[in-house]
């Protein structure tokens, strides 16, 4: 199935041209750019909000891109059960809409984290139906703030509504504390809202699906999405 | 009218920044300082004469300044 796409550019993004080819390799056809400050966005199937440092980081990561002109129309987009996936600062931006739950912290030992890492397949969704189980993705993560936190009630809601798409884990699968590279609650790398057709997940699958790139895994989680 | 507003992360949230100057500062020698968090201070100049100057403040750090997930601020 060939899907539509668009990708949302913040001053300060920058993983907009890695999201964009990551959707055009994948689809088969072109993305739509999208500007932050333009009021409405193409009726397309897949949107990505990249990853980067929007406004520099200001305030809090994503605070400031969450108030976007074009954030009326992601709410309207989200609403109506198109895709979205919002990638390391991209799932920053959707905690702060409020279109998932939750926040991300400053990385429990305070190091800018720019690595390849492991994840798993936690709760199935459309983003990794097509991922085994017992398969460990190996996909880089690149950021600052990425410590998952939410409340005992809002974890227990991830968990009874299975909105919690994937884990950190290492080689193995284990999931442990030395796994858990940013000391995200519950080893949390990637969670859906409750209608799961949102995505957001610190890691970048968009810089993992090239032959050039060190593990083409992320290509994994898009396929999903394309049937 | 200058307005400062506090912003810290709840008390129940780790502040890894705090914990790390906590260490700098008792390997300097002070070791008499503990629990240490850090925040941030917002600092604005709002009208003198403005009406509803409490419901204003409380909007623009809803709308904004603090994130009611992970922090809770203060007017100072």
């Amino acid at each position: 199935m060939s899907l539509s796409s668009a990708v949302i550019t913040f001053p300060g993004s920058n993983c907009d041209r890695d999201a964009q080819t990551y959707l055009e390799t994948l689809t088969n056809q072109d993305t739509h750019k999208v500007w932050h400050k333009d009021v409405t966005l193409p009726k397309v199937d897949i949107l990505i909000i990249p990853g980067g440092f929007s406004f520099g980081d200001y305030l809090r990561s994503g605070a400031m891109a969450s108030k976007s002109p074009i954030i009326n129309d992601v709410l309207k987009h989200a609403e109506r059960g198109a895709y979205i996936i919002g990638i390391c600062n991209g799932f920053q931006i959707l905690t702060e809409i409020g279109i998932l739950d939750g926040a991300l912290n400053r990385n429990v030992n305070l190091k800018f984290l720019a690595k390849n890492c492991f994840i798993k397949k936690n709760h199935n969704n459309h983003f990794n139906k097509k991922i085994s189980i017992d398969k460990r993705l190996c996909i880089p993560v690149a950021h600052n703030e990425g410590s998952y936190y939410n409340s005992i009630e809002g974890l227990r809601s991830l968990e009874d509504n299975q909105q919690i798409s994937f884990l950190y884990c290492d080689e193995e699968g284990n999931t442990t504390d030395h796994s858990n590279l940013n000391g995200s609650l519950n080893h949390i790398a990637g969670i859906t809202n409750k209608k799961k057709n949102v995505l957001g997940l610190m890691p970048h699958p968009e810089r993992a699906f090239q032959d050039f790139h060190t593990s083409q895994d992320g290509q994994l989680i898009l396929e999903s999405l394309l049937g | 009218m200058r307005v400062k507003i506090l912003v810290r992360l709840k008390k129940q949230i780790l502040e890894p920044q705090g914990k790390n100057i906590e260490e700098s500062l008792n390997s300097l020698g002070f070791d008499k300082c503990s629990n240490i968090r850090q925040g941030k201070l917002i600092e604005l100049d709002l009208p003198d004469n403005l009406d509803n100057k409490d419901t204003y403040i409380k909007d623009i750090c809803n709308k904004l300044l603090f994130n009611s997930i992970i922090e809770e601020y203060e007017v100072l």
